[in-house]
């Protein structure tokens, strides 16, 4: 198996743990957690695929970046909603469908 | 010659900076006169596709692969010219509903103004990666929209949709990923006939069902649904507005844009007939819960989810063998996204001043709101004309064209959904006006509304109706790109 194999495994794992914590877990803190897993675990692929025989490929990692600014600022707007739904109703969960 | 393509997205990206920096509430002017330019730049645009075609724009000079290319057709122009028609009524009404109730306006004019560079930039896209760029621009914008409201409910709201939403862009950006991974380039024009010419390995195929399934996430069909109702239907009326009639579609219209263009050579029509099916199902159970409403906003929300599923109706029509068939298939199906914009914008313009001047969303008070309020019922009622897809609307034209290709192609399921919800959006938009016609119940007082909040609603709700009669163009601008 190759290098580049391997992380492109991995991120498919990490992918899966971080789709599946999204979806089940109830803690609000835990979902965002699990998104940012989710997203590490696409930037895996995306820089274990994009390698050419083993040469790094620029264009990739460029997206990484930009993705990584992107999952920054969801995390940031994420946990800014969580704060005031806490200061609201006193609770880190979503309540129950009305 | 003068390119408006790149003033497009730069210039509501300057105004929603500019409006920022003149703080809380403030910048709606500055809303305003951005959108007569921007809506002078797009007819100069669509005019420009019209009479050359479709063509790509390399930013700054600099092309792909190492730069970022834009591609306009006359789909583009379509939606284009759509969200800009439907935002420029929607800023008068905000204007004057702000002034009315402050509650929520916060940053509402720099995120609207932001919301619109992200979808100009979206629709204008050439490349799987810009898409998912701009797609995540949109979502944080419009979930920021939604919260702005402040409350428990809004918020909750807003929490779920940005979770919703973010789960769909990475089940996105996983099909880039694989995609690059598979043929090291993201553009679409580089990709389309690399997947038609190469053989589908499995990867690919798990690609297509990842930004599906994103996609289909983000556009809220049926079983995806469960977000939009709470957030559209708690947010401030021209926020829901705005996310009801144009930011949904724009999901869809990405569908569309990789259905044909990138997974043409994928598409089977089990696919395409399952899509139908959950169409089908948004259609009849959006209306029955729509029905079922105590709430009106909650009532024009789910009203939204039904009338998504009338657009998936389009891709098993687009299969059938029958060339003539199809292609009505298409029409129609764009003509249901341009009405519907229409329609919904105004129907959520038209609930918000009737919740206003009743003072609670309960669709129980409205009665002898027909006596208050005629002007807003009568946009309320006329959005309802082309929801339920009565002659000249735009809905009219867009289920006939829907149905036609269905019996053209022998395929009579489709044509009784049809026709069954279109008699369910006559129950429900029945529903709030019978209340309306009641008389007033004695000691209820209406407050009083600005006349100017009245009349974007029936704006929207005319150029709707009377869209059956300009079809024509808008359907030969689809074609010319």
């Amino acid at each position: 198996m190759s290098s580049a194999l391997i992380y492109a495994c991995t991120g498919a794992a990490l992918f899966v743990f971080g789709v599946t914590g999204l979806i089940l877990l109830s803690h609000l803190l835990r979902k965002i957690l699990a998104f940012n897993i989710m997203g590490s675990g696409i930037f895996l692929v995306l820089v274990g695929l994009g390698q050419r025989s083993g040469t790094p490929d620029p264009i990739p990692q460029a997206m990484v970046l930009t993705g990584i600014v992107v999952a920054v600022a969801a995390t940031g707007l994420a946990l800014a909603l969580v704060r005031r739904l806490l200061h609201f109703t006193g609770e880190i969960r979503l309540p129950e469908e009305p | 010659m003068f390119d408006p393509i790149p003033w497009l997205i730069l210039l509501p990206l300057a105004w929603g900076c500019l409006a920022f920096l003149a703080g809380v509430g403030r910048g709606g002017r500055l809303a305003f006169a951005g959108l007569i330019i921007q809506l002078a730049l797009t007819i100069v645009l669509a005019r420009q596709i019209a009479m050359e075609g479709a063509r790509h724009y390399a930013v700054g000079g600099w092309g792909a692969p190492l730069g970022i290319d834009l591609y306009v057709d006359g789909l583009t122009g379509v939606m284009l010219l759509l969200i800009h028609v439907v935002t420029l009524p929607l800023v008068v009404y905000a204007r004057a509903y702000f002034s009315c109730q402050a509650e929520g306006v916060g940053y509402f004019w720099p995120l609207t103004l932001f919301l619109l560079a992200a979808m100009n930039a979206l629709f204008m896209s050439a490349d799987i990666f810009n898409i998912y760029v701009t797609l995540e621009l949109l979502s944080l914008a419009a979930v920021g929209l939604v919260a702005a409201a402040g409350s428990a409910g809004p918020i909750a709201a807003a929490v779920r949709y940005l979770l919703v939403t973010l789960l769909g862009s990475g089940a996105y950006l996983m099909g880039v990923a694989l995609l690059y991974g598979t043929y090291g380039s993201v553009s679409l024009t580089v990709l389309g006939p690399l997947l038609a010419a190469t053989e589908i390995s499995a990867a690919v195929f798990l690609a297509a069902m990842l930004m599906l399934t994103g996609l289909l996430l983000k556009t809220a069909l049926f079983p995806f649904h469960f977000w939009l109702p709470p957030a559209h239907g708690s947010a401030p009326a021209p926020v829901s507005a705005l996310l009801s009639a144009l930011v949904i579609k724009a999901s869809f219209y990405l569908i569309l844009r990789l259905w044909f263009d990138l997974f043409a050579p994928l598409v089977t029509i089990p696919v395409a007939q399952l899509l139908g099916g959950l169409g089908a199902a948004a259609i009849l159970w959006g209306s029955v819960l729509a029905f079922m409403q105590v709430r009106l906003k909650m009532l024009v929300a789910y009203s939204t989810v039904a009338q998504i599923g009338y657009l998936f109706l389009l891709f098993p029509l687009m299969m059938l063998p029958i060339p003539e068939a199809a292609e009505s298939a298409l029409q129609g199906g764009m003509m249901q996204l341009v009405a519907h914009a229409l329609a919904k914008a105004a129907m959520f313009a038209a609930a918000g001043v009737m919740v206003l001047s009743a003072g609670k969303d309960d669709i129980a008070l409205l009665s002898g709101m027909s006596s208050h309020l005629p002007l807003t019922l009568f946009a309320f009622a006329l959005a309802g004309v082309t929801l339920m897809g009565l002659p000249p609307s735009g809905g009219f034209i867009a289920k006939w064209l829907l149905i036609s290709s269905a019996v053209n192609g022998g395929q009579w399921g489709w044509v009784a959904v049809m026709i069954l919800g279109g008699l369910l959006s006559a129950a429900y938009v029945f529903k709030v006006l019978c209340q309306a016609f009641l008389p007033p119940v004695a000691g209820v007082k209406f407050k009083p509304v600005r006349r100017v909040l009245e009349w974007p609603a029936f704006l929207l709700a005319l150029i709707s109706l009377l869209l059956g009669f300009r079809s024509g163009e808008i359907l030969s601008l689809l074609g010319g790109g």
